[in-house]
């Protein structure tokens, strides 16, 4: 193949993808441009924002790679109800490492704020958004990414294909929304 | 991966990504940074801020999809490391092509919705020029990127599909919101 070859080849089996995550990430920059007040009355929050962000695609594109191979292998059953005990061990452990791992960026975050001296809210308020996005947004992605890859096999599709679009689409927005709903209830409760 | 039945645990999984997964975070911090030191500019131009989450995507899409298909073609034996290897260069003229074609778009779509509800804060011409700029730079560098990581990894004998994607997904998220505001300090 010349090169000219391969870069069509690439080109026409990437721009659909790119396209979709392109609108994803469009209405996840609207939920962003919606959150204002909150990133005013949260200093802090949004150095939090690309974190949490990547921790969304990191770990659910990794569960939805890990159930496409497991799928292929016969690992595991594809069948949608908590029947399957490996199936049930991967989503456990993938919400565990979402919401540890936005728990530890709120953390390292307040502390870095700390150390350059830039305004931070309080500790236990940027740790509770944190916890409670990485809580919301690892439900939603879990029965997205579980429900698509699942139903996708069964229909005959390729899981692998599947997994990576429905996370780059729905990760950000997901995980921007979630971000907001958790600041909105943590002001609510008081820990502004 | 060897799928037994210990790799199936909770706590296995967990123990397994959970270093990387802080490791990507503190870079990821970097970014959060450099949009914490812009909020005020950023709160000032919604338009700008709503190609935030975008731009960082799509630096990490475009890294992550051709570090897979450089990752496989190496699996193949389809790749050497040569300035004049027809699918390294193939690909990465793709890569900057895809950004072309999809950046000004993103830069409309994102003036057309921030205008939808409310104030833009820029015209239409310079955030269609950012969004262009951005993407022509930011895929050179994740190109520049994804060909390093790949090459480190195959040097290291290390998986290319365990250690590039996650590396170069999060270097290119980095690079976005760096380029995005290098451009915008030079066009706005």
């Amino acid at each position: 193949m010349t090169v000219r070859e391969i870069a069509a080849e690439a080109y026409r089996e990437t721009i659909p993808v790119l396209v979709l995550s392109a609108i994803g990430g469009l209405f996840a920059g609207l939920v962003l441009v919606g959150m204002e007040a909150e990133l005013a009355a949260v200093p802090g929050l949004l150095v939090l924002v690309p974190a949490l962000l990547a921790t969304r695609g990191n770990v659910y594109g990794s569960l939805g790679a890990r159930l496409g191979s497991a799928l292929h292998q016969g690992v595991i059953e594809p069948t949608l109800g908590f029947g399957d005990e490996r199936l049930n061990a991967a989503i456990a452990a993938a919400l565990a490492n979402g919401i540890l791992v936005s728990g530890f960026a709120a953390v390292l975050g307040v502390v870095v704020l700390r150390v350059l001296g830039s305004e931070s809210a309080g500790l236990a308020t940027l740790v509770a958004i944190s916890l409670l996005a990485g809580l919301l947004s690892g439900l939603l992605l879990t029965v997205a990414v579980v429900t698509v890859v699942v139903v996708g096999y069964r229909r005959g599709l390729n899981p692998d294909t599947l997994a990576g679009p429905v996370v780059t689409t729905t990760g950000d927005v997901v995980g921007i929304a979630t971000m907001l709903v958790a600041a909105r209830i943590v002001l609510a409760v008081g820990g502004g | 991966m060897v799928e037994g039945s210990a790799e199936w645990s909770v706590s296995a999984i967990v123990r397994t990504m959970l270093p990387l997964l802080c490791v990507l975070t503190a870079i990821e911090l970097v970014s959060g940074l450099v949009l914490e030191s812009f909020e005020a500019t950023l709160l000032a131009a919604p338009s700008l801020l709503l190609l935030v989450p975008v731009t960082i995507g799509m630096g990490g899409n475009l890294g992550s999809v051709l570090a897979a298909r450089l990752s496989t073609a190496l699996h193949l034996g389809l790749l050497s490391f040569s300035p004049t290897d027809d699918r390294l260069a193939g690909n990465a003229v793709a890569t900057i092509g895809l950004s072309l074609t999809v950046f000004p778009l993103v830069g409309a779509g994102a003036w057309g919705l921030t205008a939808f509800v409310g104030e833009t804060g820029l015209t239409l011409g310079t955030v269609v020029l950012i969004a262009l700029l951005s993407g022509l730079v930011l895929s050179v560098l994740a190109v520049v990127v994804t060909v390093v990581t790949t090459y480190a990894a195959y040097r290291y004998r290390l998986d290319p599909d365990d250690v590039v994607v996650p590396v170069v997904t999060n270097v290119c998220d980095v690079l976005g919101v760096l380029v995005l505001f290098g451009v915008y300090r030079v066009v706005a």
